[in-house]
């Protein structure tokens, strides 16, 4: 007779809060010995996420240097001539939203040939004026990033604009530190040769996976960073960055 | 066997005493169609159940409904009506307000405006499309543990989808695409129902991808029709999955509110947003998540209403101007039927779209078009199934003086013509009617490039066919448009337009100006016969037309009437027009008309139809075709004029010769001039009657032997002949039936009836039994024997083959025996005045007594071999002794009539032998059956 043994948490994409307390490491013990009934046995369990020593109880977050991760074990112990039975499931963890307002930073900004950096030869690049602004750079991650912008002229065609959402992992270690930044999300909001003078909207929805409150730890920060990012038709890519500030409310 | 003399008859009398007796039915009386009376008698029957005196009503005239005195009142159905029409009449108040603000069926939708854009917008140019090689059921990634990663995969699917594994299809034909399309949006259904939900929302994004594609052009209106059917498909399917999940245990109203929607299926709302909000590329986002717009009502209150402005302004980043104009027409489409009530969306959309105008004349716009070969005219008629259905969802039900501020920004805009023409297609008529003058100005400050004026003349010339402008204006604003009409150099151009401007015309003025124009357009029409494009459009010329002119004089009496009707120069074309005016003639014209120009006119239209039957021609149109012309030829009547009735009939004749049922129409037609003829007179014809009606008579003699049915040239013959005797033209009425005598060989023994072929005996005997009835009055002629008619055809009908084992011929002699009776009388049973029938040329001489009396013999003679043939031959079959007794009847009643009373008895052998023969037959009956 085989018996499986199976973890199932009341709702799946439950987000658990807790406030900031060590990591943890806990056991409860859910059933006593004794014989469990053949058939399906349902055991309700519960128990409070007790942080230990002085450690932090982080966001769960899945990185490419940092990987937060809560995980439910649950180990049956059975007699000598049966198997032990054992199982892992990943439950998340958010923290409790502070009760702190923010403040909306508006930033304004206007990107012309001049105002570029990076640039191999200044005299070869087209003309153009591209203003806007972002209403906040530190944002509410339930929130989207909103703000606006504005084609004021091009001598080029413009192909396409895009919101380049970027993670900056850093990782701090004996031989100093590794950077990594990474796309995480794409949005296109201009496509094709806008109207001139017409405000377009910025708009990017967080992605719910990939983001978590910016985090600055004695070892590791995870911060985030938006590129706004303008496709002329002849191939001229040009990038304004602007780091964020990732909360929860 | 020997019979002397027939018995005189008093006809007199007889009739006195065959009158039924009249009898008057008493007040109180039963009487079965008098209406039941019921009278409660108080008195309760015990149990009987059914008894009408058991109902408590106590005097009716009518009979008591069984169904309704089974119920005090009301019966159940508007019982139930009326409960709910009590119950909670706080819900039924705010449905009725929700209706309100819903869309009326005065709003034209979606659907309608679908197929004439499929239609009109086509391309012969090759098309590609892009699809994803959609992977199904991949399998997944080892080691998933959490939900997270379920999801990681998912979306990573969707940047595949995004990204690479995308295959190319190249020279599709127009079919081709959208038999491609139709396939995705079968496989959506597919996936959808096999919970491939992600497979689903690729195939959505991936279609509407498609909508960024602007090469072919000229195909994109339908193109965005095919894609968003598919949205649309995907929207609906989208609301109806979370629309189950809160409908467990009982389904969720229609008029639900956030809080009736539980957790799990705000949860998958949720995650359906947050999915589409993660889609790379600005088309597909917006288009799929304007397709599950509804959806927000699971959320929040205000989704929508939050939803609507934010997509609004995301379509300004689209580039391309169509792109763009298309999107919002389909917002403005998805918010018409989620939130009608949110108008400043819709007007936002218009405002945007307005705002971007300047890029179509944009330098992208230009190359895209040299690139394509696409003039600009073309191009800018892309954009107004967009503009048109964003103005009609503006429109609808809007304040008047939202639409003046539409105009006034229209002229803000220099009056850009693809603008102005919207505009005039999308507000109501009655609207654009009253500022027609105000349009006109418009129209002629619009920049001549790009956008024709024809065309913006044709869109006010629509609103103007159904709505009036003020009168005083109405023939500047004929002037002002057809001004401009009549310069359109292409014709099919100049056809569409005018075409339009046509019912204007007809609408508000008279026969004058509809001629003017009519030669405009056959002036335009008739170079290079440019008419042969344009049938359907000069078809509709002549369709409104004849919507408001139903006086044929003044029809005809346009010069140009009859020129124009020669443009339809193809022949089935030709035919339907005039089919169609004919049609409108039969209806409308309700006095019988001389009139010289509508008959020229309508023969010439006649002869047209007419001309139009050939060997090929179906029977069914050939009859409807006759049917046309007798109606027409019915209506013709020169009064008192008869002789010129008889030469419009000879005319005629001539003109439509190859159409039999119009040919018995004219014999029909002279037949009743002669008999009008006489009545004029008064029964006493003239010299000059007299020689006319002969004339008549002569018209249908030579006019019957052109039919090819045997049975109208006899019916007609007879008739005919009827009515020269009615005239006292003897010899032609001789003529007449010695001719339907010499053609009854010819009577085939089977004829088709509406398209079965049935023995012809049935007729043929009808037939003669009136024939024999008209003899009675027909006076020997003077230079043939003795009953020399009847003779002729009891001669014939011996002749004749009639069918194996038939009775017929017998019958015919049982029937000609009353004849032969009736003959022999005094006076007659019924003469036609003026005419001396035998009875007076005889004057009951006995030669020609005897006469009849030998002829009554042979056919008694003839009747008895008959009957005893059938006596001798062994009766087989029930039939057989039916026959036989039929005719022991038939004949013992006919001798009976024939020799009662009269001077001389039958002879008594002849009795005997009927009553042996029956006996004989009878107990053959019995021994066999």
């Amino acid at each position: 007779m085989s018996v499986t043994l199976d973890i199932r948490l009341k709702r799946a994409n439950k987000v658990y809060h807790e406030g900031p307390i060590q990591l943890i490491s806990s056991n409860i013990e859910v059933a006593k010995a004794g014989k469990i009934p053949g058939g399906k046995t349902e055991i309700p369990f519960e128990f409070p996420l007790q942080t230990k020593g002085n450690k932090v109880l982080y966001e769960t977050y899945h990185g490419v240097f940092v990987n937060i991760q809560y995980t439910l074990r649950c180990d049956m112990k059975r007699s000598l001539l049966a198997k032990d039975l054992s199982r892992n499931c990943e439950f998340i963890v958010h923290c409790q939203p502070q009760k702190a307002k923010v403040a909306p930073t508006p930033v304004n900004f206007t990107i012309t040939p001049d105002t570029l950096q990076n640039i191999r030869e200044r005299s070869a690049l087209p003309k153009f004026l591209i203003r806007g602004h972002l209403d906040a750079t530190n944002c509410v991650i339930s929130q989207p990033l909103t703000g606006e912008l504005v084609v004021e002229n091009s001598d080029v065609p413009i192909k396409s604009i895009e919101l380049q959402l970027v993670r900056v992992e850093t990782c701090g270690c004996a031989e100093g530190y590794a950077r990594d930044a990474t796309e995480i999300q794409n949005i296109q909001i201009a496509e094709g040769d806008i109207c001139h003078g017409l405000s377009i909207p910025i708009y990017m929805v967080f992605p719910r996976l990939f983001t978590c409150p910016t985090l600055e730890t004695t070892n590791f920060k995870v911060e985030f960073e938006v590129n706004i990012v303008i496709v002329l038709h002849d191939d001229h890519l040009i990038t304004e960055n602007f780091p964020l500030k990732l909360c929860r409310v | 066997f020997y019979l002397e003399r027939s018995r005189g008859r008093n006809y007199e009398a007889e009739l006195q005493r065959c009158h039924p007796e009249v009898a008057l039915v008493e007040f109180g009386d039963y009487h079965p169609l008098k209406p039941i009376m019921v009278t409660d008698t108080k008195t309760r029957r015990g149990a009987r159940k059914g008894s009408t005196s058991s109902s408590s009503s106590s005097s009716s005239s009518v009979p008591p409904d069984p169904l309704s005195s089974m119920l005090d009142g009301t019966d159940p159905l508007s019982m139930f009506a009326a409960a709910s029409a009590s119950e909670t009449p706080a819900m039924s108040h705010s449905r009725r307000e929700k209706e309100e603000e819903a869309v009326g069926p005065d709003f034209e939708p979606w659907s309608s405006k679908r197929g004439e854009i499929l239609a009109r917008f086509t391309t012969t140019e090759k098309l590609s499309i892009v699809t994803a090689v959609v992977s199904v059921g991949k399998a997944p990634s080892p080691g998933s543990s959490a939900v997270s990663e379920k999801v990681r995969t998912r979306l990573e699917e969707l940047d595949d989808l995004e990204e690479g594994s995308q295959r190319e299809l190249l020279n599709l034909s127009q079919q081709d695409y959208a038999n491609r399309i139709e396939e995705l949006n079968q496989s959506l259904k597919e996936a959808w129902a096999s919970d491939q939900k992600v497979k689903a929302l690729k195939i959505v994004i991936q279609c509407s991808k498609l909508l960024s594609d602007t090469s072919v052009i000229q195909f994109y209106p339908s193109k965005f029709v095919l894609i968003t059917d598919i949205l649309d498909t995907f929207g609906r399917l989208v609301y109806d999955r979370i629309w189950t999940m809160c409908s467990d245990p009982r389904p969720l109203p229609d008029s639900f509110t956030v809080e009736d929607v539980n957790d799990t299926a705000k949860e998958t709302c949720l995650n359906w947003f947050f999915k589409i909000a993660s889609i790379r590329e600005l088309l597909p986002r917006l288009y799929v998540e304007a397709a599950i717009l509804k959806c927000n009502r699971f959320l929040n209150k205000s989704g929508i209403q939050e939803t609507l402005p934010r997509l609004t302004a995301m379509i300004r980043g689209i580039g391309d101007p169509l792109v763009a104009a298309y999107a919002r027409a389909y917002l403005c489409r998805v918010g018409m039927e989620v939130a009608p009530h949110l108008k400043d969306s819709l007007n936002r959309n218009f405002f945007d779209l307005l705002g971007t105008f300047r890029q179509i004349s944009g330098e992208s716009v230009r190359n895209q078009l040299v690139l394509q070969r696409v003039e600009v005219p073309e191009y800018l008629t892309l954009y107004s199934p967009a503009i048109s259905w964003i103005l009609q969802c503006i429109a609808y039900r809007a304040p008047e003086p939202l639409l003046t501020e539409m105009m006034e920004r229209c002229k803000k805009l220099g009056n850009n013509a693809l603008l102005l023409n919207s505009v005039m297609r999308a507000f109501r008529p009655e609207f654009v009617a009253i500022r027609a003058t105000d349009f006109i100005g418009m129209i002629k400050d619009c920049d001549e490039a790009g956008f024709p004026k024809h065309l913006l003349f044709g869109s006010l010339g629509r609103s103007l066919a159904c709505a009036d402008p003020p009168e005083s204006e109405r023939l500047t604003i004929l002037n002002e448009a057809w001004k401009v009409v009549t310069k359109v150099r292409s014709p099919q151009d100049y056809i569409n337009c005018a075409e339009i401007w046509v019912e204007f015309t007809c609408r508000h003025f008279t026969k004058r100006e509809v001629n003017t124009v009519l030669a405009d357009i056959i002036k335009h029409m008739t170079p290079d016969r440019a008419f042969e494009d344009a049938y359907p459009q000069l078809q509709s010329v002549i369709r409104k037309i004849l919507t408001y002119f139903h006086d044929f004089s003044v029809l005809f009496s346009m010069e140009r009437f009859l020129p124009f009707l020669d443009m339809f120069q193809k022949d089935s074309v030709r035919v339907e027009v005039c089919r169609s005016i004919m049609e409108v003639f039969i209806k409308h014209q309700v006095e019988l008309t001389r009139d010289p120009v509508i008959l020229n006119a309508m023969l010439h239209i006649c002869k047209t139809m007419h001309d139009s039957v050939n060997a090929l021609t179906l029977e069914d149109e050939k009859r409807s075709l006759a049917l046309l012309i007798i109606g027409f030829i019915r209506m013709v009547s020169f009064g008192r004029d008869f002789e010129q009735q008889l030469s419009f009939c000879v005319e005629a004749r001539a003109t439509f010769c190859n159409l039999e049922p119009v040919l018995v129409q004219l014999i029909h037609t002279v037949n009743q001039l002669a008999m009008e003829t006489r009545r004029v007179m008064g029964g006493n014809h003239s010299r000059k009657t007299a020689a006319f009606v002969r004339a008549c008579a002569a018209y249908s003699f030579i006019t019957i032997p052109s039919l090819s049915s045997i049975f109208s040239r006899l019916s007609l013959y007879l008739l005919s002949g009827q009515v020269a005797l009615a005239n006292q033209c003897l010899s032609q009425a001789d003529a007449f039936l010695k001719a339907a005598v010499s053609i009854l060989p010819e009577v085939p023994r089977s004829i088709s009836v509406e398209g079965k072929l049935r023995s012809s005996e049935s007729f043929l005997l009808d037939f003669i039994n009136n024939f024999l009835a008209t003899l009675l009055v027909v006076p020997d002629h003077p230079e043939h024997g003795v009953l020399y008619l009847v003779r002729g055809l009891l001669n014939m009908v011996q002749d004749y083959t009639w069918e194996d084992n038939s009775d017929a011929k017998v019958r015919v002699y049982i029937s000609a025996l009353p004849l032969l009776a009736a003959m022999s009388q005094e006076t007659y049973l019924y003469s036609i005045p003026k005419v001396d029938s035998n009875e007076t040329l005889y004057g009951g001489d006995p030669k020609f007594l005897s006469e009849i009396n030998k002829l009554c013999e042979t056919l008694i003679g003839q009747i008895l071999d008959h009957l005893k043939a059938l006596g001798r031959d062994e009766v087989r079959t029930n039939a057989d002794v039916q026959r036989f007794c039929f005719f022991f009847l038939m004949i013992r009643s006919v001798l009976q009539k024939v020799s009662r009373g009269s001077p001389c008895s039958p002879a008594p052998e002849h009795q005997s032998l009927v009553y042996k023969l029956g006996k004989n037959i009878c107990a053959s009956h019995i021994r066999f059956v």
